[in-house]
């Protein structure tokens, strides 16, 4: 058949009505010639647009071509000279404002399926066996990295291959960051994110778990220790509330909270698993970005009867991917657009019984150039529910900071760094992912990884000296705040 | 994994044990806490450090058995392994040479006040003491609160040893009689800090309480352990433990403990039924 010819090819799905009830898998992934098929149709462009579109610059049409020639090996080969985590983001990359929002073939038409073209060889690679790939001799040098999210991950990996000895501090007794405690398993499974982990660590890298930076250990006692570089990728994790009377009753949760609960500690198996979640029959979700999404979709699944996603702007303004917005449409869940809680209600016992909200209009546009919403005064009114669950964005943990000297911060807590390197203002400690950025998305996080590795081992191999050092400090922007 | 090297029964529902877990003994200080977890199943509870060793790098953790997660601790022996030991998390207590102070422990919470009397001791204060419990076989500690104390009284609600009172009622009688303390600690249940600060507030004394809430992670990322301090939202985690017990919203935090009463007594239900000890949390 002739390539213009083919249809962007369908990913098959869970049943919508299925799902609800169980926290498998939704998209299903490939099969093999559909792949074949859907690879079919990248023109190979000399000048490819799609890479431009990566913060990582994976060689797309490259590991296209290996695919559809059926050379999986190769395919994968040539990913991971740029990604270490391709079955991660092949799940959770929010493709159709990156590499597929450049394809030429989205000009006229649908462009190159190409998020589910790295995930079909990330898991065909994952079901073969996991290849490892060249090491640079070792250096003699160490380099701490704290937090094992994508940032860190991603970091670690690269120093290894460039032969530096890597050890990787994290709070949790689980490595993943937001991998592994945000996104659902029905989204990205924890085998996946464990598989991807267990590929870095192959690399000759050290994790040491239950250890919180700033607190277990402090990043002078790291120095010294003798590592000669520190890269920190801590995430933005704390909570933000909206400060409305009402907030503190039993079954309000923050969505970090109830999120960790389902994820990381697996309350959707409660007992098995000892932590529970509290879910009642209607829940409100406050916010619209992929934790909302996510929080929304897995009170669906732990038993809710009505979900609500209450967002103050309009459907376009909608941060989350539309994969996921779309999905959670299937699932039944009920936006509530233009709508601002202003208060909850509870009953004589301190649980949540309603929650009264107030409509609002798309006025001028504000410093993040979207229309600021204003509310509409005397448009008041109540909604009945059981639980509220706060998805309004997440702000960088200073636990980390405590002892940490000359590293400077901005005035919303993340930590003022080069764009480019990474450095941060103290000679010798970098950072990258949303502790610079506040809030964004693996791919960046993982991109800022990677940037921060290439100039960490620079400088380890004598490209510049503590003298050198400069930074360039210019506020990194969020994909989404 | 991190191994018991010992372990003590203090009281029937009170246990003692001594953890390695040499990076987090290194920077322990007192009035910090930890969270653990018992096994890969299991839930991340907070403890608070009652006495570390940094030379042979352990904590020591007190603990009741309340529910599920305590007692199957309580089940661990020396050699055993827990799946994590986080910390030390939370501020140390503010430890100075203030004069005189009174420190009170309530039940398990005679463990966490030792080394902040202690400590108080160190520094030169003058250490009034006031331990108690529901009745005598709840009591531990009392040799040890002892050698840390100037004075020390012992109530037991039922008379059983000691004084038969409630922990208020010696301090009600030393602030009546002109005892002006430059500051008090009080740690034990929420009910019994609750009452301890109604006690101290019309004397205007200085009451430092520290907190239980309940907890996820510890360390300022999940928001569970909120709870309101002079009007104001405060996470016990990173924020406290410890606050003026004056300005805490007692019946939030009592009502926020009550959250998942239900759900305990299932997941404790569902362990008694499958009754094994077996380590792996079912
Ligand atoms: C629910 C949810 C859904 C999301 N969905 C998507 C999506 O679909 N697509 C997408 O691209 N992005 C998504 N994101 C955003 C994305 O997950 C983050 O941008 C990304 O994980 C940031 O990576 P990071 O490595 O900077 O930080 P994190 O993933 O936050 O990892 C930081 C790690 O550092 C650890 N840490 C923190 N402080 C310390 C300390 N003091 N000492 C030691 N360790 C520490 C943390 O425990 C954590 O493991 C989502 C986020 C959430 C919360
Ligand atoms: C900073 C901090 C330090 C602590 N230090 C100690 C300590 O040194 N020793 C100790 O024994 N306990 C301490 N606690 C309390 C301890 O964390 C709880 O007893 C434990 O989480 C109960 O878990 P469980 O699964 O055994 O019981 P659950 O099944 O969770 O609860 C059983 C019963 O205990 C009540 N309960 C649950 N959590 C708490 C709590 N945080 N405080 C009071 N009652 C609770 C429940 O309402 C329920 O009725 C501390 C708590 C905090 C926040
Ligand atoms: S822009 Fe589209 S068609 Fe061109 S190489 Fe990239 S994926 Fe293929």
């Amino acid at each position: 058949m002739p390539r213009e010819q083919i249809e962007r090819q369908e990913m098959p799905t869970q049943d919508p009505q299925e799902r609800i009830h169980n926290f498998y898998e939704v998209a299903l992934g490939y099969p093999e010639e559909v792949a074949k098929l859907e690879a079919q149709r990248c023109l190979q462009c000399k000048k490819p647009r799609c890479v431009e579109g990566c913060p990582v610059e994976v060689p797309i049409p490259q590991f296209i071509l290996a695919l559809r020639e059926g050379d999986l090996a190769g395919s994968i080969r040539v990913m991971k000279t740029k990604n270490n985590l391709p079955a991660i983001c092949g799940r959770v990359c929010p493709q159709e404002t990156q590499c597929e929002s450049m394809c030429v073939l989205g000009k006229k038409g649908q462009p190159v399926a190409i998020g589910r073209l790295e995930r079909f060889i990330a898991d065909w690679e994952r079901s073969t066996g996991v290849q490892k790939p060249e090491i640079a001799p070792p250096t003699g040098k160490r380099v701490a990295v704290i937090g094992a999210g994508p940032a860190g991950l991603t970091a670690a990996g690269d120093l290894a291959r460039y032969g530096h000895k890597v050890t990787i501090y994290e709070a949790l007794h689980a490595p993943g960051g937001v991998l592994i405690y945000g996104i659902p398993e029905f989204r990205l499974p924890k085998d996946v994110v464990r598989s991807e982990v267990d590929y870095v660590l192959s690399l000759g890298v050290d994790l040491v778990l239950d250890c919180v930076v700033g607190k277990t250990l402090t990043l002078e006692d790291l120095f010294a220790d003798g590592y000669e570089a520190i890269f920190l990728g801590t995430g933005a994790g704390l909570p933000m509330f909206m400060s409305i009377p009402g907030e503190n009753y039993n079954g309000v949760y923050s969505a970090n909270e109830f999120l960790t609960r389902v994820n990381l500690m697996k309350a959707y198996l409660f007992p098995e698993y000892d932590t529970p979640v509290k879910i009642g029959k209607r829940v409100a979700v406050i916010g619209a970005g992929n934790v909302a999404m996510d929080a929304a979709r897995s009170s669906l699944r732990l038993g809710a009867e009505e979900v609500y996603i209450v967002y103050r702007r309009s459907r376009d303004e909608v941060p989350a991917r539309a994969e996921e917005v779309h999905h959670a449409e299937e699932e039944g869940i009920q936006f509530k657009f233009l709508t601002n809680p202003v208060e909850i209600y509870g009953n004589d016992k301190g649980w949540v019984r309603g929650m009264r909200c107030i409509r609002m209009a798309l006025g001028e546009p504000d410093a993040s150039g979207r229309p600021r919403p204003v509310p509409i005064p005397g448009s008041e009114f109540d909604m009945e529910v059981d639980n509220v669950i706060m998805a309004l964005g997440t702000r960088p943990n200073p636990m980390v900071f405590t002892d940490a000297l000359g590293i400077e911060r901005t005035r919303h807590g993340t930590i003022v760094g080069d764009p480019i390197t990474g450095r941060t203002t103290r000679p010798r400690v970098w950072a990258g992912g949303d502790i610079v950025t506040g809030a964004a998305t693996v791919i960046s996080a993982m991109g800022a990884g990677k940037r921060a590795a290439a100039d960490i081992d620079a400088f380890l191999k004598g490209a510049f000296t503590e003298a050198d050092w400069h930074v360039k400090k210019e506020e990194v922007p969020a994909a989404h705040p | 994994m991190y191994e018991i090297l010992y372990r003590e029964d203090l009281a029937p529902v009170t246990k003692l044990i001594e953890v390695k877990a040499p990076l987090v003994a290194r920077k322990a200080r007192a009035g910090q806490f930890v969270v653990i977890r018992v096994n890969e199943k299991g839930e991340r509870i907070p403890l608070t450090i009652a006495d570390f060793d940094r030379e042979k790098g352990t904590l020591t953790l007190i603990f009741q058995e309340v529910g599920k997660t305590t007692m199957m601790l309580g089940t661990k022996r020396a050699g055993d392994y827990l799946a994590s030991v986080v910390g030390p998390l939370g501020h140390p207590s503010e430890i100075e040479n203030y004069g005189t102070v009174v420190c009170v422990g309530g039940g398990v919470g005679i463990a966490p006040i030792f080394p902040i009397a202690r400590e108080l001791k160190h520094a030169g204060n003058k250490v009034i003491s006031i331990i108690g419990a529901r009745n005598k076989d709840l009591l531990f500690w009392e040799d040890r609160m002892r050698t840390v104390s100037d004075e020390l009284v012992v109530t037991t609600d039922d008379g059983s040893y000691g004084r038969k009172a409630l922990v208020t009622e010696p301090l009600k009688e030393m602030l009546s009689a002109g005892l002006k303390p430059a500051r008090i600690w009080a740690i034990g249940p929420a009910i019994m800090m609750k009452f301890v600060s109604l006690t101290t507030q019309p004397f205007a004394a200085p009451t430092i309480v520290s907190l239980n809430s309940i907890m996820v992670d510890g360390t300022g990322m999940c928001g569970a352990c909120r709870v309101s301090v002079g009007g104001q939202t405060r996470f016990v985690c990173v924020e406290g433990p410890e606050f003026d017990g004056h300005q805490v919203d007692w019946n939030l935090l009592l009502e926020r403990q009550r959250i998942y009463v239900d759900e305990e007594k299932r997941a404790l239900e569902h362990w008694k039924d499958h009754g094994c000890g077996c380590d792996d949390g079912c």
